[in-house]
């Protein structure tokens, strides 16, 4: 993975920006230590590491502000950390930038239930907003996998999702508003308690930036009353064939299940090696299909589930019969990445998403580059939103197996587009897919997502190196090239 | 308009933006022009009439999306979505009458473009939510795509959403993929009668507070109420506030009962079913609760706040001036109607909906007034800076759609 060349001067220039950063952050929010530098050297991402030039760890919004501000006047880059959970590599530090920490900004600001609002600081955990209003029966939905750890603030970057936004929806459809300081020091607000933009909609494309248009202070979500009730039905199959037959079939009968996730042989072995869940280990594919609701709706869709699986041959059905019961159905595939991760020293997870009728398909294929790699391979997959995450083992000591590793998850990512599918569903770009950009997307496509990254911090100041394969100048973007005069085009009827 | 050119596949959108370009000739883009009274005129002289790319492209109900032709009339997309049980979830406002043209208009990529939702907003979302990719030419003259056919999707930049509520002035959409969801097997309509705005405004919040999945919140003052054609709402001679609830039969009679009991119960307290409900959620949602059948020349705000604000809104804004107005999205969607005046009474209003927290769209006034007064929420600052930046990236000669949104721009 090649990063940006770090610029010399930059880093000459370490002790004058260490005495600018500490004038602003007063105390011990500046980090300068190498020992203490190295919490920060990499994030999720295991397999990548760097020192960053500085650490610095803001308390306010006027301090982020002063710090983008001076940043933007002596040419200093700045990467943007949450809770450092990011599995792309979003938050990799750079040798010639500052790491800009928003662990401090671990406040909850209001909670609003008549409204259905919380208003809390970008640090504050994921899972610490539902704690915050359970009392009251509400919780705020996504729900990724990492909610203990992962930031609010992260999860607006990366667009986060987890096991239940098939039903309701992704970070991008559950946050209101944001506070973001701009790269020249501004502080602006998209959105706010109301639905919706009166001009563009600039909240809307600041979710699943990457760090790259602004750094997140604040945050508006939306949060809904817990479902009544919620049970699982743990269901297995021959082959994942017919499980994902009857994936597709629920969705047809007009179900959307609060969550239907699937995971293959080797996932189910070493995750009830690992929890003991009480998983069939006769079966090659798993699938959790949870319903929620009124008690009532629950059962009446308990019913039409059961009974789609055998028609798709389901061998294995149970219920969940109590909350305990169903938690237990859960730990299984909650643990899934610790539990491969007992198999082999290291794993990489890739996060491709396909039409849910190609999974099959795409599971022959990820078999049959598993022996070509000569790798093993274990999925787990959000199959109702057809996002997967195939785990592949590797032991980073051996020589070479990081490389083989990285090259049979591109060739993963690679299928995945071409049935149709897309690089990442939920875990973003970050360093670890921005050199297969190219898959997806034309020279043209990028340059028009990097024409909205010049709106926002034209001189690229703000986590370089990530997400695109190469930044643009963008007085270079802003040239057009034209034809002057009239271009024919006799064959568009005219009027 | 001198000219009008109708495009009839992508590559020739393409052709004809470049040309627009390169011959600095701005463009009018238009659909089936069932909005064009939506926002500010536009100053072109040339009209790009894309009703000649329709058609869907892909349609797999399993899959939940549907890819289609910029200008697929909603119309088309809403037969085939019925015979598979299934909807456009964002509830698209049919908003021809309330702009003094005709029903049933308007197309795919206008709802888009607009970024239209209905009252089921408050849970699924706007179009902004199921929009999920388009193939585009930017102002620029060149032909772009972002997102794709699923709904997990983080692969760089989400300009989907940057293109939707752009009302046509960074690029011409030629194919866009949305979400489609399975409709309610059953949908039924709670209603109570007599409530305050404010009261309405708190059984509202208790409501979308529960756990019942309220899928449509709207109070209609009595005059607003007065509008509806459907008799129990009309004949009450008070205000009603309705809920709907959608899902399976057993589910939805359920919720029905303990919405019923969460609201106080009694002889205030009535449903609706089936033709009744739906039609009732098509008025809330098309707007046609204000005086009656609408294009009677009185002007029309949109005002998004937060919903706890909306009866303190319309109360400055109606008490004393023979304004009126009615709710929706839980109080969050005030619909104002007040007589027309030169100025649209914009600072009024926008003074109030400021202290609120939101912003406001002028929806309906003449030609002139729109032209003279801010139709959206007028920018300040980095935010009007970033605006432009990102036209001026997208469209550098500013030939697409100018001043539709903001004067000059």
């Amino acid at each position: 993975m090649k990063m940006p060349q770090p610029d010399a001067g930059v880093i000459a220039r370490r002790a004058e920006i260490i005495e600018a950063m500490q004038a602003i952050v007063l105390g011990e929010g500046v980090i300068t230590d190498e020992e203490e530098l190295r919490v920060y050297d990499h994030d999720g991402l295991m397999a990548y590491k760097g020192l960053p030039l500085v650490v610095v760890l803001p308390e306010t919004t006027g301090q982020v502000s002063a710090i983008l501000e001076y940043c933007a006047a002596n040419e200093v880059k700045i990467v943007p950390r949450g809770a450092g959970t990011g599995l792309s590599g979003g938050a990799l530090p750079l040798a010639d930038a500052i790491t800009l920490g928003l662990g401090k900004f671990n406040k909850i600001l209001e909670i609003d239930y008549d409204n259905r609002t919380v208003i809390t600081q970008s640090g504050v955990t994921n899972l610490a907003i539902t704690e915050a209003v359970e009392d009251e029966g509400f919780y705020y939905a996504p729900d990724p996998s990492s909610q203990i750890a992962c930031s609010i603030g992260g999860n607006i970057a990366e667009n986060s999702g987890g096991v239940h936004c098939l039903k309701y929806g992704l970070t991008t459809n559950n946050v209101l508003g944001i506070e973001m300081v701009l790269m020249s020091g501004k502080i602006v607000h998209f959105g706010g308690k109301h639905l919706d933009s009166g001009g563009y909609d600039l909240l809307g494309v600041a979710t699943g930036s990457e760090g790259l248009l602004g750094v997140i202070t604040e945050v508006t979500v939306r949060i809904l009353q817990k479902p009544e009730t919620a049970r699982a039905l743990l269901l297995g199959f021959p082959s994942n064939k017919s499980a994902g037959n009857c994936v597709a079939a629920i969705i047809g009968a007009g179900i959307i299940p609060g969550g239907m996730e699937m995971m293959d042989k080797p996932a189910i072995h070493a995750t009830e090696d690992f929890v003991h869940a009480g998983y069939p280990l006769d079966v090659q594919a798993l699938l959790i299909v949870e319903l929620d609701g009124p008690e009532v709706e629950v059962d009446h869709l308990i019913e039409r589930v059961d009974a789609i699986a055998r028609q798709a041959g389901a061998t294995h059905l149970s219920v969940s019969r109590s909350e305990e019961e169903r938690q237990a159905f859960w730990s299984g595939r909650k643990n899934a990445f610790p539990a491969v991760g007992r198999l082999s020293p290291d794993y990489l997870c890739m996060d491709g998403t396909i039409p849910r009728r190609k999974l099959a398909d795409v599971l022959q294929r990820i078999e049959e580059l598993s022996q070509q790699y000569g790798l093993r391979i274990a999925n787990v997959f959000h199959a109702g939103d057809g996002n997967l995450h195939p785990l592949i083992l590797f032991d980073a000591n051996e020589p070479g197996e990081l490389e083989k590793a990285e090259n049979f998850g591109a060739d993963i990512l690679r299928y995945c587009v071409e049935v149709g599918g897309v690089l990442t569903g939920e875990h973003g770009v970050g360093i670890e897919k921005r050199d297969l950009m190219g898959v997806m997307f034309t020279e043209d496509d990028m340059n028009h997502q990097q024409r909205l990254k010049c709106a926002f911090d034209p001189a690229h100041l703000l986590n370089p190196g990530k997400v695109y394969p190469t930044l643009h100048r963008c007085s270079e973007l802003g040239r057009m090239f034209v034809h002057k005069g009239k271009l024919p085009f006799p064959d568009i009827p005219r009027f | 308009m001198s000219e009008t050119l109708k495009p009839e596949t992508a590559e020739q959108v393409l052709d004809a933006v470049k040309w627009a370009a390169a011959s600095e000739s701005p463009l009018a883009v238009k659909g089936q022009g069932s909005k064009e009274g939506f926002g500010r005129a536009v100053e072109a002289d040339c009209r790009l009439d894309l009703s000649g790319l329709t058609g869907i492209g892909c349609y797999e109900p399993n899959e939940l999306f549907m890819t289609a032709g910029a200008a697929t009339t909603l119309a088309e997309i809403e037969a085939a979505l019925r015979q598979n049980n299934q909807q456009m979830a964002f509830e698209p406002a049919d908003l021809g009458i309330l702009l003094g043209g005709e029903g049933d208009a308007g197309t795919i990529g206008g709802a888009i473009a607009c970024n239209l939702a209905g009252p089921r907003r408050i849970k699924v979302g706007a179009a902004r939510d199921h929009f999920l990719g388009f193939n585009a030419v930017s102002g620029r003259g060149e032909t772009f795509k972002s997102g794709g056919t699923v709904v997990k999707n983080v692969t760089g930049f989400d300009l989907s959403k940057l293109i939707a509520g752009s009302f046509g002035t960074l690029a011409v959409m030629t194919e866009v993929t949305f979400k489609v969801l399975p409709a309610p097997e059953k949908t039924r309509t709670v209603l109570v009668l007599g409530l305050s705005d404010q009261d309405a405004m708190k059984a509202m919040a208790k409501a979308l507070g529960s756990s019942h999945e309220v899928s449509g919140a709207a109070h209609l003052p009595e005059a607003a109420a007065k509008g509806s054609k459907v008799s129990h709402v009309a004949g009450t001679g008070r205000s009603v506030t309705a809920f709907r609830v959608e899902g399976p039969g057993p589910s939805v009679e359920h919720r029905c009962r303990a919405l019923t009991a969460l609201l106080g119960g009694g002889a205030s307290v009535e449903e609706l079913h089936s033709e009744n409900s739906a039609l009732l959620w098509r008025e809330i949602c098309d707007v046609r609760l204000l005086d009656g059948d609408g294009g009677n020349g009185r002007q029309v705000w949109r005002l998004s706040v937060p919903p706890m604000n909306g009866a303190g809104v319309a109360e400055q804004l109606t008490a004393g001036t023979g304004a009126s107005v009615f709710y929706d999205w839980g109080g969050g969607l005030i619909w104002l109607t007040m007589d027309a005046t030169p100025d649209a009474g914009h600072e009024t209003v926008r003074r109030a909906v400021e202290a609120a927290g939101g912003h406001a769209t002028l929806v309906r006034a003449g030609a002139d007034v729109r032209n003279r007064v801010p139709v959206f929420e007028p920018q300040t600052g980095a935010l009007r800076e970033i605006t432009a930046r990102i036209k001026e990236g997208f469209d550098p000669k500013g030939i697409l759609n100018p001043g539709r949104m903001v004067e000059g721009v």
